[in-house]
């Protein structure tokens, strides 16, 4: 090539540099982009009118649609707090996130050195102080049958299990926290004979303020203690002392403090946040 | 970044008369009347619906996100002890009705994530499969010489825009950090609503609080980038906005753009000077 030849592929132009490790010149590299930007159709102006028109008139009916789509979520029935179709969705993810998850799944463990003193959140169902020596617990079979009157001896006969976890709160906050306690797996066994088709377990603090539910299978989950001591100590009050729920597989919402009964049911049972616009699973 | 409809942007090609061109600019687009204009593709329809569909869910999605922050907004901008800004001021939840919302934020979100992550699935889908994912990531000098060189420009500290494709190359940097960013916010949002039964991913991303941290961060990236989104559309004028919603830009000179021309090596560039004349940016 002659030094006037306007072959923009001329070596001889500025532009010469290697620009990707390709052996492709800037000036190669500047007409391969140019050319790749002008793939695909070309229109003439008539039918360039016709497809805007068409796009338009489809994109007003994808406004039209998502509008709608999410004036009806918002206005549709509400169920505790939330429209219906959000509620479904809380159901689904738990339904779904139940079937994909490993069967064994469980909040991972922390070395004890790791934990923290927990926070309180919350008073509902303890705001007053009770005299811990006259407590005892109340244990339901699916009729409503009195089951059992536990003390809580009783409880602490069982194995003793220890459990340094993440306590996980719903409002966004974490922290370690070392617990005692015994499986209510262990403690359901008792039952077992007498619990029959029960798919639910019901929770509920003595003067009934508190109260929360959890599925059959996430009660007999080995993390899901009944629990008495935490950091070491026996309970302190305000963290439900003598015998709590307690599980790290859950938002802190559904590990009651202060049990006063224990009812193995066949129907979902009430739960005081899901009541107040919360997911009924809060599962993690 | 400047946008494709900026005549600046264009690329140069080596046998091109600058005196010309700038002398010409006008006459030929006074010149440019109906029938010299032309329209060549910019976006398929599948991108356009799913950009669109993605604009209010990634709204709901902040929007419902905010109101699950505040109720630990624990997050601030600093260096060491030095704290810069928390996020966020008070006035700032309240024109977003975000205070006490939780319930509520929690309800929108975990329904609405799925459609979100739908979305960016069949959306990145689209892109490995219908090859459109060469306009948008960038190669070694793209990411590496001519961002900067966009940025510069964009930035008037540099007279000449790098040659580019369909998008310049900063904003390819750009758009393919957000579909990273996509994937990051929705594994960190997985993790942090499923730390027991998506463990592995949890530990993958740093743990439970960490996890939390990325989608936070991620959440400041989505609201960054659509500021600047919205600025560089606003820069870049009608004409490129509209070809998100049409499909196509209005140019002159139907010549250029013939597809019989393009029908052979796509690494061979055109041969008129054309090319570099003004794009109009009004279909009128």
């Amino acid at each position: 090539m002659t030094p006037d030849d306007p072959t923009p592929n001329d070596p001889t132009d500025a532009a010469t540099t290697d620009s990707n490790g390709t052996g492709e010149t800037l000036d190669e590299r500047a007409a391969r982009l140019q050319a790749r930007a002008h793939e695909g159709r070309t229109l003439s102006r008539d039918d360039y009118r016709a497809t805007s028109r068409r796009a338009f008139l489809g994109g007003a009916v994808g406004v039209a649609a998502g509008v709608a789509g999410f004036r009806w979520v918002q206005t549709q029935e509400h169920v505790d707090g939330i429209p219906a179709v959000l509620r479904r969705g809380h159901e689904f993810n738990a339904d779904l996130w139940r079937t994909i998850a490993p069967a064994d799944a469980s909040a991972p463990e922390y070395p004890l050195a790791a934990a923290e003193d927990l926070r309180r959140n919350g008073r509902a169902g303890i705001r007053d102080e009770i005299d811990l020596d006259a407590w005892s617990m109340r244990v339901e079979g699916p009729d409503g049958e009195l089951l059992d009157e536990v003390v809580l001896d009783d409880v602490m006969s069982l194995p003793a299990v220890e459990m340094v976890t993440l306590h996980k709160c719903i409002e966004g906050w974490s922290q370690v926290a070392h617990w005692t306690g015994v499986r209510f797996a262990d403690f359901a066994e008792r039952y077992a004979s007498r619990i029959g088709d029960a798919q639910y377990v019901a929770l509920e603090t003595p003067d009934e303020g508190y109260y929360v539910g959890l599925t059959r299978e996430d009660s007999l989950h080995p993390q899901t203690l009944l629990a008495h001591g935490l950091g070491g100590e026996p309970l302190t009050q305000d963290h439900g002392a003598p015998l709590r729920l307690y599980t790290p597989n859950h938002y802190g919402i559904k590990s009651l403090k202060r049990i006063g009964l224990i009812r193995f049911t066949r129907d979902r049972p009430r739960d005081f946040w899901a009541e107040r616009s919360y997911d009924w699973n809060s599962h993690l | 970044m400047s946008l494709p409809p900026d005549p600046d942007a264009r690329m140069d090609l080596p046998d091109h008369d600058l005196v010309d061109r700038d002398a010409t600019r006008d006459s030929e687009a006074a010149a440019a009347d109906h029938d010299h204009l032309v329209a060549h593709e910019m976006h398929p329809l599948a991108i356009r619906w799913m950009h669109w569909v993605n604009f209010p869910l990634l709204f709901i999605m902040m929007w419902s996100g905010l109101r699950i922050y505040w109720a630990n907004d624990i997050y601030v901008a600093g260096i060491g002890t030095w704290e810069f800004f928390a996020f966020f001021p008070k006035q700032f939840y309240e024109v977003l009705d975000a205070p006490f919302k939780l319930a509520k934020g929690m309800a929108f979100h975990f329904s609405f994530g799925w459609l979100f992550a739908l979305n960016g699935l069949a959306y990145v889908t689209y892109l490995a499969i219908s090859g459109q994912w060469r306009h948008l990531v960038p190669d070694r000098r793209a990411l590496t010489v001519e961002a900067p060189q966009v940025v510069a420009h964009d930035l008037h500290l540099r007279d000449e825009a790098p040659p580019q494709g369909r998008y310049n190359a900063a904003q390819q940097v750009t758009y393919t950090l957000v579909i990273l960013m996509g994937a990051l916010v929705v594994a960190s949002g997985l993790a942090i609503l499923k730390p027991t039964q998506a463990t592995l991913l949890t530990t993958l991303l740093g743990g439970y609080e960490f996890a939390r941290f990325l989608h936070f961060a991620s959440f400041i990236g989505f609201a960054l980038f659509f500021v600047l989104h919205v600025l560089q559309i606003a820069r870049a004028g009608l004409g490129n906005f509209l070809s998100m919603i049409t499909g196509y830009v209005l140019e002159s000179r139907a010549a250029d753009f013939d597809p019989q021309r393009r029908r052979g090596d796509d690494r061979e560039p055109p041969t008129s000077d054309d090319s570099s004349t003004p794009t109009t940016e009004v279909p009128a």
